[in-house]
């Protein structure tokens, strides 16, 4: 499925700060004091925030509930499941 | 709750059209040792771990089990999407197109229907968590005849990187027995 090239990029970049984030969150589920992963996890999720926004005003809604701004942008695809990752082969 | 986010864990790509490794993906996408059986097992059992540090591992990595399953739907939706007929009767799914096309259903590699009986939740949290253990292990075996099974780049990056979570999740599954081994000790001392 056809996405474009700058989106795509930005997309992968949220993925991976939020895969780090699912890493560090188990972590600091049985280390809840440890405080350096602690301050590295507000950091990424700053950042994250202000990825997610920059993608789903230039791109499209990663949640329904940023979907509504005047039209329903929920059902555009594509879907995770359809996206050409590596855009035909690395 | 879970609220659906329209991005995957890890961006799954194939190389080619390798349909006999589609056919083995569902062993971890329907299979005993799934992410399946692995996401609602822990879901399962979180609910009356002792301490709260239990609770939210088996909240946050039956959470991300979902996520990977979702990945390895992806991987076989992306192979088989293409097929033809004839080409998937050559990879022996043809059985699995007559029953359920080119959908994705949790059967294992050899077809055989998910069963909640490939899991369990007994309340004992030693139990549980030896359980979680044991399945975290067989599921990096599972990768790694997987990986084994195919030359596909673009596949094997992917289960590799699923590889590694089960790997992490053991690790973190074994810290939590620790903690929760130290918290019926100090109950039994008190
Ligand atoms: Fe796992």
């Amino acid at each position: 499925m056809k996405i474009n090239k700058e989106s795509l990029d930005l997309l992968k970049e949220i993925m991976a700060l939020e895969f780090s984030m699912i890493d560090l969150n188990l972590y600091l589920d049985t280390h809840p004091r440890d405080e350096k992963p602690l301050m590295i996890f507000e950091q990424y999720s700053c950042r994250l925030k202000d990825m997610k926004e920059r993608y789903e005003n230039e791109y499209g809604p990663l949640t329904p509930d940023r979907a509504g701004n005047r039209q329903w942008r929920w059902i555009e695809e594509p879907w995770p499941w359809q996206i050409d990752y590596e855009m035909g082969g690395k | 709750m879970w609220i659906y986010e329209k991005k995957l864990q890890y961006p799954a790509w194939v190389e080619s059209c390798d349909l006999r490794i589609a056919k083995l993906l569902f062993a971890q996408y329907g299979g005993p040792d799934s992410e399946l059986s692995a996401g609602l097992r822990y879901l399962s059992q979180r609910y009356n771990m002792p301490i709260p540090e239990a609770k939210a591992v088996l909240t946050d990595i039956g959470t991300e089990e979902l996520a990977h399953w979702e990945i390895i739907a992806t991987l076989i939706y992306k192979i088989i999407e293409r097929a033809t007929l004839k080409q998937l009767e050559e990879a022996s799914l043809g059985a699995h197109y007559v029953q359920h096309g080119r959908d994705l259903y949790p059967h294992d590699a050899s077809g055989v229907p998910w069963t909640a009986a490939y899991i369990q939740a007994i309340e004992d949290p030693i139990a549980n968590l030896h359980e979680d253990m044991a399945a975290e292990e067989k599921a990096r075996t599972t990768y790694e005849h997987l990986i084994q099974s195919t030359n596909d780049r673009g596949v094997i990056e992917t289960l590799s990187f699923l590889r590694e979570r089960e790997v992490v999740h053991f690790q973190r599954f074994g810290e939590t027995l620790r903690l929760v081994q130290e918290h019926l000790d100090r109950k039994m001392y008190y």
